[in-house]
């Protein structure tokens, strides 16, 4: 064996050796340290910007859309949606009992611990689900995902929680944890006959154009939901969201609430821990 | 003269190349094309990975057979399960690929 060839070995030897144990290191979730780098990014990519005005999404990337904005935000497209959601959420169901008796806080200013992970079911319960288990608890029939009532109520409930951070809770529960990456590897996965993952537009091209539309980064993008927005000329919900998404990639979509959504959700609002609830929002 | 020299050497030619003659598709053909695809976008389901595209152009595919137009029919379904298999290869590359992906 000539000496060259033992130094190469040795040196494959010892990359190996120092290699593997990172390689392991990065496939365990880390959810602190990877909200840490995906924050580092944004605010990276974009120095100008503060960390808080991540929630305004496109508007936060474009100075003409900024200004439309601050126009718009003087009779908010969402109001008449605030309006119904505040009136239902105070109405009493059949039973007499309301929205209030299902939550903590009686509903209020509680926005930003949704979604959490419930322990006992071992699954991550989002406000959305949250709202039809109370209609369905209490006799009511469940309300669309994506639509009208379900919109009204979370725009309202967002409302209430307006400036409050994110405080997205991961327990010491490793199911938690792998409700946690897989809504990561959702994020991530390419998928549609375009080949876009979440990530394609959310965070390689924010601030860039897909025909008409300018796009808003990953972070702080849960923050606005539910949003009001001129392309659907309605409200929508985050199940919406995620749906109209996938249908854009043409993936077609799963079922709203479905547990790939809800986890997308988890990862996507734990990503934005700290940054203030904006909701309800309005896009072009 | 000239025309018939000229088509008996495309005849030849085709037939020395290997070129099958155009026959018209059967029902039987397009039933087979169509299962294949179908087959192949369940695979897809499985995975939770269909494209729009493969339903639309299963849908596609139905209306020519249901049309008569046979021919159409199984190209649409070849092509239907052409994209069915393209998503299930999605699928399953994207099962470690989407950490390239990742924010580090």
């Amino acid at each position: 064996m000539s000496a060259r060839r033992a130094i190469s070995l040795v040196t494959a030897a010892l990359a190996l050796a120092f290699a593997a144990p990172s390689a392991i290191a990065a496939d365990t979730p880390n959810p602190m340290a990877d909200a840490k780098a995906f924050q580092r990014y944004f605010t990276t990519k974009f120095p100008k910007l503060k960390p808080e005005d991540f929630v305004n999404g496109p508007y936060s990337m474009n100075e003409d859309l900024y200004k439309q904005w601050q126009e718009k935000e003087q009779f908010p497209p969402y109001e008449f949606a605030l309006e119904a959601g505040k009136e239902m959420f105070g109405t009493p169901f059949k039973n007499d009992k309301t929205y209030g008796d299902c939550f903590p806080n009686q509903g209020i200013g509680i926005r930003q611990n949704y979604p959490y992970f419930d322990e006992k079911e071992g699954k991550v319960i989002t406000l959305e689900l949250a709202l039809n288990r109370c209609r369905e608890a209490n006799g009511e029939p469940p309300f669309s995902y994506v639509k009208d009532e379900m919109a009204s109520l979370t725009a309202y409930m967002a409302f209430t929680s307006r400036g409050k951070p994110f405080d997205i809770k991961i327990p010491d529960d490793p199911r938690a944890l792998q409700a946690y990456q897989k809504g990561k590897e959702y994020f991530y996965t390419r998928r549609g006959q375009l080949n876009f993952s979440c990530a394609t537009c959310h965070v390689q091209e924010p601030g860039r154009r897909i025909r008409a539309e300018v796009l808003a980064p990953a972070l702080g993008i849960m923050n606005a939901l539910p949003i009001y927005r001129s392309e659907w000329s309605g409200m929508g919900t985050t199940s919406r969201r995620l749906v109209t998404c996938n249908s854009q990639t043409r993936a077609v979509p799963i079922n709203p609430q479905d547990e790939e959504y809800r986890d997308l959700e988890y990862y996507l609002s734990y990503m934005s821990n700290g940054l203030p609830i904006s909701g309800p929002g309005a896009r072009p | 003269m000239r025309n018939v020299t000229s088509n008996m050497m495309l005849i030849a030619t085709l037939l020395i190349s290997g070129v099958p003659p155009a026959l018209a598709a059967s029902e039987a053909d397009f039933k087979a094309a169509y299962a294949a695809a179908e087959a192949a976008n369940k695979e897809a389901a499985g995975l939770r990975n269909q494209w729009t595209t493969t339903a639309a152009t299963l849908a596609a595919a139905k209306k020519s057979a249901d049309g008569g137009d046979f021919d159409q029919a199984v190209a649409q379904s070849r092509e239907a399960e052409a994209l069915a298999k393209a998503s299930v290869f999605q699928a399953t590359s994207e099962k470690e690929r989407w950490k390239d992906m990742e924010i580090r």
